[in-house]
């Protein structure tokens, strides 16, 4: 055990840890600022929020500690139990779980209380890199490909049981790590673009042009629509030249409508758009006829597919339940509606604004210490950054993460042949980003509102735990990586 | 292991979409917080409670120094909605002295957006204001039983005498239409409505100070923002001092008692007013505080128009007060030297037009005339000034004559600094021209030479008289303010206006006025010791005669000059004579003789009757 000891402390990647200990340290310090109330707080006092931050994060310390000591072969050993006893503690949970806030995802054990959810984060990409990695497996095969499905599903089923819906859709940062794997990437193409079309075409309330009759949601979709055709057409087709005239004609013809609008009549941009990508869909189907190529085909589909989705979102945001739609609506800028459902991304919004470049200094934030934003040491903790530390705070922390993230993928990419590893350390580096995408999106007001934390910086030891996890566990992973050849 | 490397440059696109995340994100940062400035106003609006700190208002002195309008706290019953629980009613109405229906309405009007937009249950808002200490006091020891209810403190005026009421004037809520007027107010401040209150209202108010708060999500007061490093103090109200002498003002409403008239006194040399009494008058204790509304409503409905400052704003016939201003246009005008001697028989009598005089010796010159009060003499006078070929035509004389009375301060606003001051009369040519179609001569308008017909006067304007005859020939403008803490005074306040009428003719007024005083109609006025000069007035009406005196004393170094007016008081040396020598006695020596008094409260006593008529 003594030389393992060594070999680990030597090959272990400090660089991560680094990142990982300023993350922690910019976290409890945000948490100071968020739960400060202009008196006399003693941060290291356990009945403060910063002082009980303090004792989560020397407890995950600890936890750390004990997972880096557990060599690799122990997690590929027990991947799959550890995955089965966490999607039990789920079914439980749902049952057990008192109604907070309408979720029921919090285990009480006494004065602790623990998310479970936060937890099967670590399981899931043990078991899917177990599965990955194991000998034989092919995304190709049916069967491989719906235990692989099930993996990722399953958890997410039982997490919207919960009703934390939030948690349960970080599940699908699990496509990107399929994707590195080998998934196709048309399929990821799509969900991203829909996911695009989704939340610019539902709803940019900001005009843009002012003077013009336009729905810029409406507008920037039907200007996407082309130039994703345009790159579908580079990639895919035969030949570039079709990529370039669907690009250039669409930007033109745009340019134009929108010169005449704005100098001649005010028009709704939005008909020409649409006339255009119906000629676009006309002249593939054309190319597909003379030069017979599928791809040619599907892309059209692409296109007019794109432009049906559009308006079915948009039919769609009519049968949801008025407080789901309002959600969706509000987050998206469509209701401008500082007393009602909007005020929670107004407030966040006035917070982060009012930071200026350099912020109002540590403690110094009016905003978050008077209670205008919800959750501000929570979900919300980013506004704190922003408000105290300003742009430049908000952009150090940023690219902290950016290099946070990139480490971790390069860290997955240095495994060479073992498989297991690279899985896990994508599913860590998908699993971040897509907490960071969500949570700062909503924060400052570009994703939807949906509950989950910033990693390492929002309160809450489940949080900090899971994630501390799951890092101990890569970085134990990759303390035993083969040397590539 | 082909597999493994396949698809090892998908990693770069997984990286790009990191990125590009953090690249839009950092996009929109710039956006929030670099290129958008609104929400930083937004954040200030939502945080900073910016709480006015008002400052004390100016205090008023008399001109010897004593202390008349002072500050005194009020209490305001506050109530934060959120906080009131289990509140017994009844024991609550009881301790303020209101009753369950007013108490039902003040909350439903505090809870009332459109009444109160700044109504908010998690904070303090107005309930009831201005508690005296002796109500606050009975309040506040069951204050303890009323969640949700604290008191505020605030101050109202005090005033330390019970005199004096229109020349202070009063404090009243702003109106909209002060609100828009000048930025300076807010829905709930206070402004002077009426007299020096009003007048002076920029320099008593001083500047409001500001307290920057902050108030978190809730509207909660979390405390002050940088240790009140914004804050900025408030600057006091200027103090006042009056030229006002209290005692004296106190004596001229004692003596107006029961009776309807105003006592004006001036000092010459400065035009400052000594006293300015107007009867009825009213306690301005009853305008302070939470009675404030019913007792103005009650003086209001009064009859005899407590609220009205007969002072500057009654006009009336000045009756014989007036001679003198005519003896002084003749003389100047030469239509008439001292020597120039009119008959009188009982009267003026001429081309069938008579006007009635008293018995006294005929023809008399023009200093007996002043002293037995002759209406010959000075119809006699008009009439041959107008008649006058020198000034070409009858209109041509009278604006002369016009112009003369305007000199002398008569038909336009002296320019008192109180608010309200009437203009008085003084008839034109134009005016005459359009009365009687241009047909007229000095006998058509001969009443006015003798203080009646058209001509009206102000009783300022009649003291101001004295003053102008005291200083042989001009006055400075009079004023109740002597001064105000680090500014100059108005600089009409200090420049003496000079009338059209040469120094030597005022001398033979004033011979003709001390000899009233000595031989005449004011024998009265005659003090012991001192040289008083006066001139009784008694001016025709509907009704009883107005009883009115002008005076000045002492002769030759005038130190005051008085005008008295009391309405249907009868002959001039009825009422105005004693009490103007009164004034005057109480000025020029500081006390009342033995004997004095006891005629100050004999006039006291008397009472006048007006009945129930509209005054």
């Amino acid at each position: 055990m003594a030389i393992r000891n060594v070999n680990l402390w030597r090959s272990i990647d400090w660089l991560t840890i680094i990142l990982y200990f300023v993350l922690v340290l910019c976290g409890w310090l945000s948490i100071c600022g968020a739960s400060y109330d202009f008196g006399e707080t003693d941060f290291l006092s356990f009945s403060s929020r910063a002082g009980k931050q303090l004792v989560w994060i020397g407890c995950a310390l600890v936890l750390a500690l004990v997972l880096l000591n557990i060599e690799k072969k122990y997690y590929e050993m027990f991947a799959y139990p550890v995955y089965a006893a966490f999607l039990l503690l789920l079914l439980v949970t749902i049952f057990v779980a008192p109604d907070i806030k309408g979720s029921h995802s919090w285990l009480v054990l006494g004065p602790i209380r623990i998310q479970p959810a936060e937890f099967s984060k670590f399981a899931t990409a043990l078991c899917m890199s177990r599965l990955l990695s194991t000998y034989g497996f092919s995304m190709e095969k049916r069967s491989d490909f719906i235990k692989m499905l099930a993996i990722i599903v399953v958890p997410m089923l039982l997490i919207v049981m919960q009703n934390e819906t939030g948690s349960a859709l970080v599940y699908l940062s699990f496509f990107f790590v399929l994707y590195r794997e080998g998934m196709t990437g048309s399929l990821l193409a799509l969900g991203v673009c829909a996911v695009v079309y989704f939340v610019i075409g539902v709803g940019q309330g900001e005009n843009f042009f002012a003077s013009m009759p336009v729905n810029v949601g409406q507008f920037i979709v039907f200007l996407l629509i082309p130039l994703f055709t345009a790159l579908m057409l580079g990639v895919y087709g035969k030949q570039m030249r079709h990529a370039w005239l669907v690009a250039i004609v669409n930007l033109l013809g745009v340019l134009l409508a929108y010169l005449f609008s704005r100098f001649v009549i005010p028009f709704d941009i939005c008909l020409v758009q649409l006339v255009l990508c119906g000629c676009t869909a006309l002249y593939l189907l054309m190319v597909f006829l003379a030069e017979r190529y599928a791809s040619y085909l599907l892309i059209a589909l692409f296109a007019l597919g794109s432009v049906g989705f559009y308006y079915s979102c948009n039919m769609l945001i009519d049968k949801l339940q008025p407080h789901q739609q309002m959600r969706i609506l509000v987050l998206l800028g469509i209701k401008d509606d500082p007393a009602g459902v909007g005020y929670n991304i107004n407030q966040s919004k006035i917070a982060i604004g009012s930071g200026g470049l350099w912020g109002k200094g540590f403690l110094n934030g009016t905003q978050t210490k008077l209670n205008y934003v919800p959750e501000q040491d929570t979900d919300f903790i980013f506004c704190t950054i922003g408000e105290e530390q300003g742009f430049m705070g908000c952009t150090f922390i940023l690219l902290l993460y950016a290099v946070f993230i990139i480490r971790i993928i390069m860290l997955a990419e240095r495994q060479g042949s073992v498989r297991f590893t690279r899985v896990y350390g994508y599913s860590l580096a998908a699993i971040l980003t897509f907490h960071l995408f969500v949570n700062v999106g909503m924060v400052i007001g570009l994703a939807p509102v949906i509950g989950i934390p910033l990693p390492f910086f929002s309160y809450g030891g489940s949080s900090l735990w899971g994630f501390t996890i799951l890092l101990a566990i890569l970085l134990r992973l990759d303390a035993e990586r083969e040397t590539r050849f | 292991m082909n597999n493994n490397y396949r698809y090892e440059n998908r990693k770069f696109v997984i990286v790009a979409i990191v990125m590009a995340i953090v690249l839009v994100y950092i996009g929109r940062l710039f956006y929030l917080q670099i290129l958008n400035d609104e929400y930083k106003e937004y954040a200030d609006s939502n945080a900073f409670l910016d709480k006015t700190v008002y400052p004390s208002r100016g205090v008023m002195y008399d001109r010897t120094g004593k202390l008349l309008v002072s500050n005194q706290p009020a209490y305001d019953v506050m109530v934060c909605m959120r906080n009131v629980k289990d509140l017994d009613t009844l024991a609550f109405c009881q301790s303020l002295g209101i009753t369950r229906e007013f108490f039902d309405k003040r909350m439903a009007d505090v809870k009332n957006r459109r009444l109160n937009p700044g109504y908010s249950s998690y904070t303090d808002q107005l309930f009831l204001s201005q508690l005296t200490a002796e109500d606050f006091a009975m309040f506040q020891e069951q204050l303890y039983k009323f969640n949700g209810f604290s008191i505020q403190r605030r101050a109202i005026r005090q005033y330390n005498y019970p005199v004096a009421g229109h020349l202070f004037g009063d404090l009243g809520e702003v109106s909209k239409k002060h609100i828009a007027a000048d930025d300076y107010y807010v829905q709930g401040d206070f402004i002077g409505t009426q007299g020096i209150e009003s007048y002076y209202e920029k320099q008593l108010r001083g500047e409001k100070g500001k307290e920057r708060l902050l108030r978190d999500a809730y509207g909660r007061v979390k405390g002050r923002y940088m240790e009140g490093a914004m804050d900025v103090a408030p600057v006091p109200g200027k103090n006042l001092t009056l030229s006002i002498d209290i005692e004296l003002q106190a004596l001229a409403e004692r003596l107006l008692q029961n009776k309807i008239g105003s006592v004006v006194a001036i000092e010459p040399s400065t035009g400052e007013v000594l006293c300015l009494a107007s009867s009825p008058g009213f306690n301005p204790q009853m305008l302070t505080g939470r009675q404030r509304g019913e007792n103005h409503r009650l003086l209001s409905k009064d009859k005899q128009k407590p609220l009205l400052n007969r002072a500057i704003q009654g006009t009336y016939p000045p009756g014989s007060t007036f001679k003198t201003s005519q003896a002084l246009t003749y003389l100047q005008e030469g239509i008439i030297t001292p020597e120039t001697s009119f008959p009188c028989a009982l009267g003026f009598r001429f081309k069938g037009l008579h006007v009635g005089c008293h018995a006294h010796s005929s023809p008399s010159a023009l200093v007996p005339s002043l002293a037995t009060s002759c209406n010959s003499y000075f119809c006699w006078g008009l009439y041959r000034m107008i008649g006058s070929e020198k000034y070409g035509s009858s209109q041509e004389a009278f604006t002369r004559w016009k112009d003369h009375m305007v000199s002398m301060g008569f038909g336009y606003r002296l320019g008192i600094d109180l608010p309200g001051e009437a203009r008085g009369f003084i008839p034109n040519s134009a005016f005459y021209d359009k009365w009687y179609g241009g047909r007229w001569n000095g006998l058509t308008i001969i009443s006015v030479s003798i203080g009646q017909g058209e001509v009206t006067l102000t009783p300022l304007q009649i003291a101001n008289l004295g003053a102008t005859i005291a200083n042989r020939g001009y006055y400075i403008a009079p004023h109740v303010v002597k001064g105000i803490q680090d500014e100059a005074l108005d600089s009409i306040y200090t420049t003496p206006k000079y009338t059209m009428v040469e120094k030597k003719h005022y001398e033979t007024v004033a011979q003709g006025m001390r000899e009233a005083v000595l031989n005449g109609t004011c024998r009265a006025a005659n003090l012991p010791d001192i040289e008083v000069c006066g001139k009784t007035g008694t001016a025709q009406n509907r009704g009883k005669d107005h009883s009115a005196f002008m005076g000045f004393a002492p002769m030759n170094d005038p130190k005051i000059a008085v005008a008295v007016y009391v309405e249907n008081g009868g002959f001039g040396a009825v009422y105005g004579v004693p009490i103007g020598a009164l004034i005057m006695e109480k000025y020029l020596t500081g006390t009342l003789s033995e004997a004095s008094e006891k005629k100050a409260n004999d006039l006291q006593q008397r009472v006048i009757y007006y009945g129930n008529q509209e005054r």
